[in-house]
This record gives structure tokens, C-alpha cells and sequence, in this order.
């Protein structure tokens, strides 16, 4: 029987990445539309801080709890480009929403997660600021929705193709 | 079972591992699709935030820098007191008595920052108040009663039909005409703006937010609101005769704070059921009940060079707990448009202030 990953680990992956995923929708929903961009904006904000507590705890998780080692036949190319990506979506799902906080520190506007219920600002209230963090916001989320379509595809190669228990690991 | 490995080239060469290496392949091309849908890729034609800043600049030219409207303006600061009034409409923290710190902005409609003052101008005042709890309330009004146009699409068609004729000067006015008979919404909404005299400058104005919005009060239930900053400066109409001077309005102004402070009654417009809240360019009825909330006064002016109100996006959806949007189709509109507009300015370099005030307050 090949080793698994823990049950929080799986939980912790699996509620991620139906919330990441949806967060990228709601994100490029939200900035081309005129009529459901408030709406979107509401739940994109406190989302965005729920993903950053929750990839906060992963991360502990992980280094408490690692996870299996890849299959020893697995070509090490195949098992670098595995390592780099998984640490490239840690930084990503990171990166993320703390430069959305950021931007919005940088916008001066209050970063607001429901009702009353607001954040302080992590950065100052700088125009030169802005101009960097809102496009590398949209370039960062690009790129996060490309390593996830590369983490889908290489994930279900391993269930499909090469059957090596990878897939498994993270399903039970 | 015959010893094989995976990852081997003949083993992904087979046909079985071809068919399913394509099938991974739409689904991963399926999901990146559906992205680009979402984000609009495939429908270039739908009206977004970037087209609606576009047609801004389209017609009135590119001036980096500058809001790509209500571009000509002054930065203030002073302090709203509130009395206490509207506590019982609204948990807003604002409305509790009490002073609140603001900062705003005085503008002119238009996107040309270097247009010259003058009678046809609607004159905005944009607030930010910030609140103790590290909350905020902006909201940009102007000295009109209703706005003209009830949606975006009519916004951005009316942009377009105002444009002005490179040879005239002046927008074409069979455009213009063709406008307004595919919507009379807007020709109501004219001449309701045009019944109703200017005042004669900045200080004298009164200024309506003119979308509706919900005032939560604390057993939940939901006000309609529409506000205003009512001018305690006696009204005075806009004289025959057209004052010398390119920012005349600005320099009064300047010239008025300079003297003394200049107050607004902040006066909460109560709406009825079936008032409508998602049309702005219907007025409600004009006995509705009115709130006086208390009291703004503008202690000084800045240039856009040295104020705070430059880097400041007055999105009228930053509100405080107690204060939310109504369903009018504008709000989120301005919003996203502003939001456009405003991450286009700031990664442009800093302007001059189109306007300085003499006084420096």
C-alpha cells in the first residue's frame, strides 16, 4: 500500500482548490463586467483572506506532516518539475493575496471584509506603489491559473497514464 | 501483469495512452476556455470597465494623469459633525454625534482638465470620511437634481452622441436627437436639470448624491436614502452675464474659504415603497421625509499637486457598515468604472493640478 497523504492535508487541498479556482473566476469575472462587479468584488475581498489564513496553515501542515515521497521509478526530471511547481503555487497562493491587501493599502482604501469588519492597511498609501502591485495582481493570478492548469494535467496523467499511486495519495 | 514502466516513451506512445493523454488535454483546454469567457476574452463587443474609460478618452482626448472625468478640481479638507439624527436609521458610526475628519475633492463633470469654468458645467463635491474605526464613507454628488442617463449602456451611448464635432466644436445634434428619442428617460431627466437654477458658484451649491442607497439601522431594517449637501451660503443664481476669468468658480471658491469656512446641512432624503431606488433619473416625491444629519464644513483647499484627494478613487460603494447600495445598476457601474479609471491614472505621472487655489486655504 503506497503511502497517503494525511487526512488534513487532503482536506486543506481539496477545499483550496475549489475555493483557488473559483477565486480566479470571480477575479476575471469581476474586472471585465460593469453590473456584477460590486457583488464580486464583496466576495473576492474576505475570500482572498480566508485563502491566506488557510494556505498559512498548510503550510505549517506540511512541514508537520510532509508529504509521501514520489515514486522512486519516477524519471527525476519529472519529480523536479513536480517539487518546482508545488513550491511555485505555495508562492503564488501567497503572493496573491497579500498583494491584493497590499494594492489595496496602496489604493487607500479600507480593506473590507464584511459589515463593519475591515482590515489595516499593510502598506502605505503610495501612488507609485499601486501602479506595481494591481497589474503584478492580474499577472500573479495569470500565472497561478496556468501552474493550476499544469497541476491538474500532470495530476490527472498520474491517474490515467502512469498509475503510479500519485493520484491516490491525495484522494485516500 | 507484465512488468512495465509508466513513464516510458512506449508505454505513453500506446494507443490507450494517447487517448487518454488527449482526453486530459480537453478537459485542461475545456477549463482554460471557460476562463477566458468568464474574463470576457471571446466577447469583445460586451461593455466593460476598460471600454467604458476608452470612450472617455475617445472623447475627450488623453490626458494622462487626471480622472478621465470630472477632471478639473481642487482638494479640501475639514470636518462633519454629525448631530446625532440619523443614529436611529443607520448604525453607520458617522451618523452617531460626533465629529468625523473628511477630505473631498470640488470638481467640474467633464473629462477635460483644462476646460474653462463656465455655466454648463455640473459642479461635483467628492467626500471621504474617515471614520475612527479605520472605516470610510466616500461618495461623490453633484449640483443636479436627477442624473440623465438610468444605466451604463445609456452612459456610454450618450458619451458617444455628446461628443463634440472636431469641425463645429459643438456634438452633432441629430446624434444628440437620436439619443434622446430612444431614451425619453434621459429627456425627462433634462428637463427636470434644466427647471432647477444653477446656484452661482461652488459655495452656494447644493450637491446630490443622486443614486439611492439603504441605511441599516440596528434591528436590521433597510431605509432608502437618497443625500444631499444642502449650502448654508445663500443661494444665488448664476449671473447673466458669464464672470472674466478661465477658473472663475474656483477662484470664488478659494476666495470664500479663504474668508471663512463654508458649510453643507448633510440631509437625508427618506424614500417611501415603490419611491424607486434603481433609476436615477427619477425623482422621488417632494414630500418625503428629510433627516438633517448634521453639519460639513470646508476649512480649506489644496491644489491636486499637494492634496490628498488625488490619489483618492471616490467609488461611491466604499461605505461604512450601516450605509449599503441600493439596486441601481449605475452604483456598481461607477464603481468598476472608477476603479479602471483609477489604476490608469496612478501609473501615470503626476500631473500638475489643473486648478490651484489662490488662497492655498
Amino acid at each position: 500500500m503506497a503511502p497517503t497523504f494525511p487526512l488534513l492535508s487532503r482536506l486543506l487541498h481539496w477545499t483550496m482548490a475549489v475555493l483557488i479556482l473559483a477565486m480566479l473566476f470571480v477575479g476575471v469575472a469581476m474586472v471585465s463586467s460593469l453590473a456584477d462587479y460590486s457583488r464580486l468584488v464583496a466576495i473576492h475581498r474576505p475570500l482572498g483572506i480566508l485563502l491566506l489564513v488557510l494556505v498559512a496553515i498548510r503550510l505549517i501542515n506540511r512541514l508537520l506532516a510532509p508529504p509521501p515521497p514520489l515514486p522512486a521509478a519516477m524519471p527525476s526530471l519529472l519529480k523536479v518539475a513536480a517539487h518546482a511547481s508545488h513550491w511555485l503555487l505555495y508562492g503564488l497562493m501567497f503572493a496573491l493575496p497579500l498583494v491584493g491587501w497590499g494594492m489595496l493599502s496602496a489604493a487607500g482604501n479600507p480593506i473590507v471584509l464584511i459589515g463593519g469588519l475591515h482590515l489595516p492597511p499593510i502598506l502605505p498609501h503610495d501612488k507609485a506603489l499601486y501602479a506595481i502591485l494591481r497589474p503584478a495582481h492580474t499577472l500573479l493570478a495569470y500565472l497561478l491559473f496556468l501552474t493550476f492548469l499544469a497541476h491538474l494535467g500532470a495530476a490527472l496523467t498520474h491517474a490515467l497514464v502512469f498509475k503510479d499511486g500519485v493520484f491516490r495519495s491525495m484522494v485516500k | 501483469m507484465p512488468d512495465r514502466n509508466p513513464y516510458s516513451l512506449a508505454h505513453l506512445t500506446k494507443p490507450a495512452s494517447l487517448a487518454r493523454l488527449g482526453g486530459i488535454g480537453v478537459v485542461v483546454l475545456a477549463i482554460a476556455a471557460a476562463f477566458a469567457g468568464t474574463a470576457g476574452w471571446l466577447s469583445p463587443d460586451r461593455l466593460g470597465p476598460d471600454a467604458m474609460i476608452d470612450r472617455f478618452e475617445e472623447v475627450n482626448g488623453k490626458h494622462p494623469g487626471f480622472r478621465r472625468n470630472h477632471a478639473k478640481g481642487v482638494c479640501l479638507t475639514g470636518s462633519f459633525e454629525s448631530n446625532g439624527n440619523a443614529a436611529r436609521l443607520s448604525t453607520a458610526p458617522v451618523f452617531a454625534a460626533g465629529r468625523t475628519p473628511v477630505i473631498g475633492r470640488f470638481a467640474l463633470a467633464g473629462g477635460m482638465p483644462m476646460m474653462a469654468d463656465g455655466p454648463a458645467a455640473v459642479r461635483s463635491l467628492a467626500l471621504e470620511f474617515q471614520l475612527a474605526d479605520g472605516q470610510q464613507w466616500r461618495t461623490g454628488m453633484n449640483d443636479i437634481p436627477v442624473f440623465p442617463l438610468k444605466d451604463p449602456q445609456a452612459f456610454y451611448e450618450q458619451l458617444a452622441a455628446g461628443k463634440p464635432d472636431p469641425k463645429t466644436g459643438k456634438p452633432d445634434p441629430a446624434a444628440l436627437q437620436a439619443f434622446l428619442s430612444s431614451h425619453p428617460e434621459t429627456a425627462k431627466a433634462l428637463d427636470l436639470i434644466k427647471a432647477q437654477p444653477f446656484s452661482s458658484g461652488f459655495a452656494n451649491a447644493t450637491y446630490n448624491a443622486l443614486n439611492a442607497f439603504l441605511l441599516v439601522d440596528a434591528s436590521g431594517a433597510k431605509h432608502p436614502a437618497r443625500w444631499s449637501m444642502v449650502a448654508v451660503d445663500a443661494f444665488a443664481p448664476e449671473p447673466a452675464e458669464m464672470p472674466n476669468g478661465k477658473n472663475y468658480l474656483f477662484d470664488a471658491l478659494a476666495a470664500r474659504v479663504k474668508q471663512a469656512p463654508v458649510q453643507w446641512h448633510l440631509i437625508l432624503t427618506l424614500g417611501q415603497p415603490g419611491d424607486p431606488t434603481g433609476d436615477s433619473t427619477l425623482p422621488w416625491p417632494a414630500d418625503r421625509e428629510k433627516v438633517d444629519a448634521g453639519l460639513l464644513t470646508v476649512m480649506a483647499l489644496q491644489g491636486e499637486d499637494v492634496g490628498a484627494c488625488r490619489d483618492v478613487n471616490f467609488d461611491p460603494l466604499i461605505l461604512p457598515s450601516g450605509i449599503v447600495g441600493s439596486d441601481d445598476p449605475l452604483l456598481s457601474a461607477r464603481s468598476a468604472a472608477y476603479s479602471e479609471s483609477f489604476t490608469r491614472r496612478e501609473g501615470e505621472a503626476k500631473p500638475p493640478s489643473a486648478v490651484q487655489p489662490a488662497t492655498g486655504g
